[in-house]
């Protein structure tokens, strides 16, 4: 058995330092109106939220809420540009809106680095990660998340309905990111877990929601020992043996980082390619247009990115202000709302269609700035081999029941439950 | 007609690598770099300003004769 001193045998030692934050009082329910009022987690906003935003940026265009301790979501491009330009006013160190602030001290490190992180920690954290998801990095996965995608589809043999939600854009990232940091792939099914606890149980009450973080870092931490024992070629391995001024790394920053990868490049990427799939579904001319123009998925998956870009964030106000015409108090959250920008009228001629030849495309799906999504390489092989072998190898497909097609709730959208007919 | 990549602006988002490989590269940590001098041939004027026209950034310049065309 392999000793490093940094990384405690259970998640007990680990916890004893664990700094105390603030919690506000829970509310959920029906939103009164969604420019004082408004919160993700409501059905209304998981069900169909560019109405609700293109509603707001019209005539609002900054809204407010009282839940989560306070809140604010701009949803015009400008405004939310500003906002991740700027992190001088804006704090990265929870990007998770809920009912729990962590400390200010964590700061600039934050709980999940590098994206939990502000400068200038954030650069040398970002860095890090940097050459391990580089366009050719990732192009080396690609034969295996194909044969991987192929055999997903091989699975559907004798059906006629898929959940392709489930059976399908769910299982390509998971073994993706199974396969990156090292983790046994038959482990998958707990990940879905993780994510769904990180991303979804934000409204649980603090014991339940800690319990349920605790599996995850328990989960991870037992990999670390496992990896310490058995080096290999993989992302923990890395971690465990990076140096950052001349130090290996905080046993929280290889943990908090290995849960960033597998937290966000999970619910992400499903979500990119089932939003895909649906939109396909039950669009059948531009379904029939990409199956007859192959070379037509360049554009188009990006205006699937653009139209239903799968990721929202959050930041934290850092100090009182005047911004942009409202009054934001320090620890204000930011719902920082990617989606809302990439349908701004005054940004994309007709937003509100889906264009899949859109050949001028600058949308902000994985962000921008700083903080631009590190795994966008990764999300964008996965989620264009996910649709050329889906295509290639089913070309005809509907939506098998509209009413039974589900949405995640959050800060992650993406379909949940997508029944196609593929016969 | 030349293009530059503003180095304090550019992501590594990789549209203009992804779009226009014959002009652009990326580096180890994905950043976008511009293949040789920049310097674009006649024949890929437009697909220089597409792969401007991309950037989520606005890190792309072209500078130089015909810098002012459209995409049109």
């Amino acid at each position: 058995m392999t000793v490093d001193e940094r990384f405690p045998r259970d998640l007990k030692a680990a916890d004893d330092n664990e700094p105390i934050g603030t919690r506000n009082e829970i509310i959920t329910g029906p939103v009164s109106d969604w420019s004082t009022d408004f919160s993700h987690l409501e059905a209304e906003w998981s069900a169909d939220p560019y109405p609700i935003q293109d509603d707001l940026r019209q005539r609002c265009p900054i809204a407010h809420t009282s839940r989560f301790g306070g809140g604010w979501l701009p949803t015009r491009w400008d405004d939310i540009a500003a906002i991740a330009y700027d992190t001088e006013r804006f704090s990265s160190r929870s990007i998770i809106m809920g009912n729990f602030r962590p400390p200010r001290k964590i700061a600039p490190i934050g709980g999940t680095p590098p994206i939990s992180s502000d400068p200038p920690f954030h650069h040398d954290a970002r860095k890090l990660l940097l050459p391990a998801f580089t366009k050719t990095q990732v192009t080396r996965q690609e034969s295996t998340t194909r044969a991987f995608c192929h055999s997903l589809i091989d699975a559907f043999e004798g059906q006629d309905v898929v959940d392709a939600a489930h059976d399908y854009a769910q299982h390509i990232p998971v073994r993706v990111i199974a396969d990156m940091l090292g983790f046994p792939s038959e482990d998958g099914p707990q990940f879905r877990e993780f994510v769904e606890n990180a991303l979804e149980g934000i409204n649980l009450l603090p014991d339940e929601r800690i319990a349920r973080m605790s599996k995850l870092f328990g989960y991870l931490l037992a990999q670390v020992h496992d990896h310490l024992d058995n080096p290999r070629d993989d992302l923990t391995t890395y971690l465990i043996n990076a140096e950052l001024y001349g130090n290996k790394l905080e046993a929280s920053h290889v943990v908090g980082t290995m849960a960033l990868v597998l937290i966000a490049g999970i619910d992400t990427t499903w979500s990119a390619i089932g939003a895909s799939l649906w939109h396909l579904a039950r669009t059948p001319a531009d379904r029939e247009r990409l199956v007859a123009k192959k070379g037509m998925l360049a554009t188009a998956m990006e205006e699937f990115l653009r139209a239903y870009a799968p990721v929202t964030m959050a930041r934290l106000v850092k100090d009182d202000m005047h911004w942009h015409g409202v009054d934001m108090k320090a620890d204000d959250w930011i719902l920082l709302s990617f989606p809302a920008a990439n349908r701004d009228p005054t940004q994309f001629d007709r937003a509100d269609e889906v264009v899949i030849d859109r050949e001028v495309n600058r949308h902000a799906a994985f962000g921008l700035g700083i903080h631009r999504c590190v795994g966008s390489h990764l999300a964008r092989m996965e989620l264009r081999v996910a649709l050329e072998v889906w295509l290639g190898r089913i070309p005809d497909f509907s939506l098998a029941d509209p009413a039974a097609v589900t949405w995640s709730t959050g800060q992650i959208r993406g379909p949940r439950a997508l029944p196609l007919r593929i016969r | 007609m030349k293009v530059r990549i503003d180095s304090a602006r550019c992501q590594g988002h990789g549209r203009c690598y992804d779009l226009v490989p014959d002009l652009f590269g990326d580096d180890n940590e994905g950043y976008g770099t511009v293949l040789g001098d920049g310097a674009v041939p006649p024949d890929k004027e437009r697909e220089a300003r597409l792969a401007v026209a991309n950037c989520p950034e606005r890190a792309i310049e072209v500078v130089g004769e015909n810098a002012e065309g459209d995409l049109t």
